[in-house]
């Protein structure tokens, strides 16, 4: 009897491990992955950040014109007012960084318009919040979104910090010109939040984004995690601020001051 | 043995059962007269993604799998059973080859009776009216 129970206390611990491994050898059996890879052309970061020199860029004007082209190459419906769907926007100072105002502001940096987009946080509340995991971040740090999933519950609009996020409350072909559509890109549908992706599908076949492209050099693109990089260069050299920094979310988005 | 009100019973059965069986005397009409919708194949390309059977049974699944490969892993070539390489896109590889949604898409989806939503989104190549 007592060789049994030791034999069967032994069975019954390789038992144990092997349910524990089973279900990985499994997937190794079966080849393991998927047939897919990278596209070769695509350029890739462990976390992309962007530093937007607002000493250059500091004109509504000038962020409406880099505005217009992110919003024609993603299909971004123009509505007027309350219902208003944006990727990229100008606005002012207080409004920007509301947790670095300061009475006596100088006057050039008082004046300035911000150029303002998703802020694709290290640690992003709107992914913590979305119900389906429409919002999620991808291994290269970008926040980007499935539309397909989106249920329209709109609670990232709730979490994000820095109203990033629009809502699609109407359809939005309605409100874009069908015939100088980006037919590369789809549009959204009626009851979704959209916003800012980091051009992940530019990123893709090794393009910079779109405003990066059309900023003339004011706005620096790279990886955060890659000290040689030219985001990297730039922040070691200029004063550099983000957007409330005590909500603790890690923007990647930098203002040169 | 006489039947109560048997007249009336057996002309209200018959008319029951043939009710019931109603919709297989139809359904067989209509299935003999039933034509596979004819679709528009591509012009220059024989071959799709992957065989035509698969594409016409699991369509569905490739292009669920193509979505979170390309948006959530970040892997946007696919390489089929053939070797061959494909850019991940409904809208640019797809629909480059299918150039009408209306002479592809729409016959069999009309047809069975389904209404995928892909082009709520997705732009058909016909463009937008």
């Amino acid at each position: 009897m007592k060789n049994n129970r030791r034999s069967f206390i032994k069975l019954a611990g390789i038992a144990a491990a092997g349910l524990a491994i089973a279900p990985k050898a499994m997937a190794a059996a079966m080849g393991g992955s998927a047939p897919i890879k990278e596209d070769p052309k695509g350029i890739t970061a462990k976390q992309w950040a962007m530093v937007i020199d607002t000493t250059r860029l500091n004109t509504a004007q000038g962020i409406e014109k880099l505005a217009k082209v992110c919003h024609s190459v993603h299909n971004v419906p123009f509505i007027e007012g309350k219902q208003e769907v944006k990727w990229l926007w100008p606005d002012i100072y207080e409004h920007s960084f509301t947790e670095q105002e300061n009475p006596y502001l100088a006057d050039a940096v008082k004046k300035r318009q911000y150029a303002l987009l998703c802020n694709h946080c290290q640690n992003p509340p709107c992914v913590r919040v979305c119900p389906t995991k429409a919002t999620y971040k991808r291994p290269d740090g970008i926040v980007d979104m499935d539309y397909h999933r989106c249920i329209g519950c709109r609670y990232c609009m709730a979490g994000c910090p820095y109203g990033s996020r629009s809502f699609n409350w109407g359809e939005p072909r309605d409100h874009l010109d069908l015939a100088a559509l980006n037919k590369e890109y789809p549009t959204r549908m009626r009851g979704v939040v959209e916003k800012c992706n980091f051009c992940v599908e530019r990123l893709a076949v090794g393009k910079l984004p779109a405003c990066v492209e059309a900023s003339n050099g004011a706005i620096h693109f790279g990886d955060l995690n890659d000290p040689n990089s030219e985001v990297r260069a730039v922040l070691r050299e200029r004063f550099t601020i983000r957007r409330k920094p005590s909500a603790g979310t890690e923007p990647s988005v930098y203002y040169i001051i | 043995m006489k039947m109560h009100y048997g007249a009336p019973i057996i002309v209200g059965l018959v008319i029951f059962v043939g009710a019931l069986c109603a919709p297989f005397v139809v359904g067989m009409a209509v299935t003999k007269t039933y034509k596979q919708p004819e679709l528009k194949m591509p012009a220059n390309e024989k071959e799709c993604v992957e065989s035509k059977e698969f594409m016409r049974e699991k369509h569905m699944q490739l292009l669920n799998d193509w979505r979170d490969w390309a948006l959530r892993d970040g892997k946007r070539i696919y390489t089929n059973h053939a070797g061959k390489e494909f850019t991940i896109s409904l809208q640019n590889t797809c629909m480059k080859c299918h150039i009408s949604k209306a002479d592809f898409c729409d016959k069999c989806h009309t047809d069975a009776g389904v209404s995928p939503y892909c082009w709520d989104c997705h732009i058909q190549p016909e463009g937008l009216k």
